[in-house]
């Protein structure tokens, strides 16, 4: 470690916590890249980012009870945004309340509730921390979670791809052949929160989305099946995770918004460049139609 | 008269506001019926109800003998997110959904019978292509493909015409009369009186209420479309709240 400069070394005293953070990103990008391939198959792109604030307050009580405790707070906002989903889907089946009005409303509620309990009892630097992450930080403990939330996400994909895909693409087929459509609706959203919970100590609650959603939305200009999608995603999460880990460092700020800011240039890079409909192409392929 | 699929005063609607009144009839087994009437009339409604995607708010449908997996159901061309990335031999493949299921292995023999309904339907070498690459034509047959795979005696088939180009029309309604004489039940919405007279036995003439269901030369006369016509046009926005229901 010797060789490095100092802004590496210097935020990150002890040895090997740089190693855990780079582990930490890859793991990450691993099980939210193609969770957010699928959120935005199938139109949710807004309700992810709901299910981000949604684990505010879970993340918010858990700090009351046993402060900085990444464990105690991870379990809270788990335990937090599964509530929201469960609450948002029966608001929906229950009032004229439309889905992504009854996740918009949640989404309000439970930002503000969980600045208000996190800013009463701690001090602006861990408020900044739970908002916007501290990749600098991570621990053993927090990475075996990671891995394990990244494990269990592409297992978990695996294992309900079929009704998944079948409930974007032709729900009410999965409706005439009873195909189990609920089940797999809700075993996915749990998924969600679980990347959720599993980025928010790397990302912030604020910026969990971010490593979700861009990647996902960038893989477009480049891929078109499920799985190249989901390939791409995970390539561009990495990519731009170490890239935004390094920034954080050289710049000492939160990890979360660099990280998130190097998934937006490779957004609007692949919006421009990617060969699938991307700006670039589509100038070229108008050059050729009138030549 | 019984028969496959039987309705027994049924009414069908959404929030209590019926679309279709207290029709009771059935659908003979191997019979070919086409429902026809106006726009509002209710005809997609009553597939649904035959499907059995929407319950009864009165009465009830019976059928006999099958089975939630013997009807294949194709409903309008709307209801399919075409920009899904769906290869086309991966939509046939889920007609075999009783075999497989949700979480089953598709064998090699599911996948070589689903490029045979391809072929067949006349889209041999389509299979990896994506869905939306398709045209409306080319995806209507890839759908007819899947319900050939599930092999269903009762076939439901919401406006499968429309929107597609005279020979594409041809081709569909000569898959449709094979399914006919394999013996399948079918039910079809259709707009084009001509086509149902040229092809469809039994007609089923919708206004909201049953105005006729028989013959389909005993059906189409001037005086029952004119009466369906009629209905129509009295129609409001809303349809009132159905007395029977409220009683």
């Amino acid at each position: 470690m010797t060789n490095l400069p100092d802004w590496i070394t210097g935020p990150l005293a002890e040895p090997g916590a740089l190693k855990r953070a780079v582990v930490a990103c890859v793991a990450l990008s691993l099980g939210s890249g193609p969770v957010g391939v699928f959120l935005v198959l199938r139109r949710m792109s807004l309700i992810g980012d709901t299910m981000a604030h949604a684990i505010l307050p879970g993340v918010a009580a858990g700090f009351l009870i046993a402060g900085m405790s990444i464990p105690v707070m991870s379990i809270g906002g788990f335990a937090a945004g599964l509530i929201v989903a469960l609450l948002a889907g029966l608001v929906t089946r229950l009032t004229p309340v439309k889905e992504d009005a009854s996740f918009a409303s949640l989404l309000v509620i439970s930002l503000a509730l969980g600045v208000l309990m996190v800013g009463s009892h701690g001090d602006d630097e861990e408020l900044v921390h739970v908002l916007f992450g501290d990749i600098g930080e991570v621990t053993d403990g927090s990475l075996v979670m990671i891995s394990a939330v990244a494990s269990v996400t592409l297992v978990g994909l695996a294992a309900i791809y079929r009704p998944l895909v079948v409930e974007c693409f032709d729900p009410v087929f999965l409706r005439t052949v009873r195909g189990p459509g609920a089940a797999a609706h809700f075993a996915f959203l749990t998924l969600v929160v679980l990347n959720m919970v599993a980025a928010f100590q790397a990302l912030g609650t604020l910026m969990a989305v971010g490593l979700m959603m861009l990647p996902a939305i960038a893989a477009r200009f480049w891929a078109r099946e499920v799985w190249s999608l989901a390939a791409v995603a995970v390539t561009i999460a990495i990519a731009s995770s170490v890239i935004g880990l390094f920034l954080s460092l050289y710049l000492g700020a939160p990890s979360g918004p660099a990280i998130v800011l190097a998934a937006g240039i490779a957004y609007i890079g692949s919006l421009m460049l990617g060969p699938r409909d991307g700006l670039a192409a589509r100038l070229l392929r108008q050059h050729h139609l009138r030549a | 008269m019984t028969g496959v699929i039987e309705l027994r005063d049924v009414t069908l609607g959404y929030e209590r506001h019926p679309a279709v009144h207290h029709v009771s009839g059935a659908f003979a087994a191997g019979s070919l019926t086409a429902i026809v009437g106006p726009n509002g009339a209710g005809k997609s409604t009553l597939m649904k109800g035959l499907a059995g995607l929407l319950r009864p708010l009165d009465g009830e449908i019976v059928r006999h003998g099958l089975a939630r997996h013997d009807i294949a159901y194709l409903p309008q061309q709307t209801e399919i997110d075409n920009d899904f990335p769906i290869s086309v031999l991966d939509v046939v493949v889920l007609g075999a959904w009783r075999r497989i299921g949700a979480f089953g292995r598709v064998t090699r023999a599911v996948r070589e019978t689903a490029q045979a309904a391809l072929t067949d339907v006349g889209l041999e070498g389509f299979g990896d292509r994506l869905i939306g690459a398709l045209s409306v034509g080319q995806r209507q047959k890839a759908l007819f493909a899947r319900a050939m795979l599930a092999d269903a005696p009762l076939l439901l088939l919401d406006e499968p015409f429309t929107a597609m180009d005279a020979r594409t029309i041809d081709e569909l309604m000569a898959l449709v009369l094979r399914w006919h004489r394999e013996g399948r039940t079918i039910v079809a919405v259709v707009h084009d009186f001509e086509q149902v007279r040229t092809c469809f036995p039994e007609t089923l003439l919708l206004a909201r209420d049953v105005v006729a269901w028989g013959s389909t030369a005993s059906v189409l006369t001037s005086a029952n479309l004119l009466k369906a016509a009629a209905v129509s046009d009295v129609w409001d926005r809303h349809a009132p709240v159905c007395e029977r229901i409220d009683a």
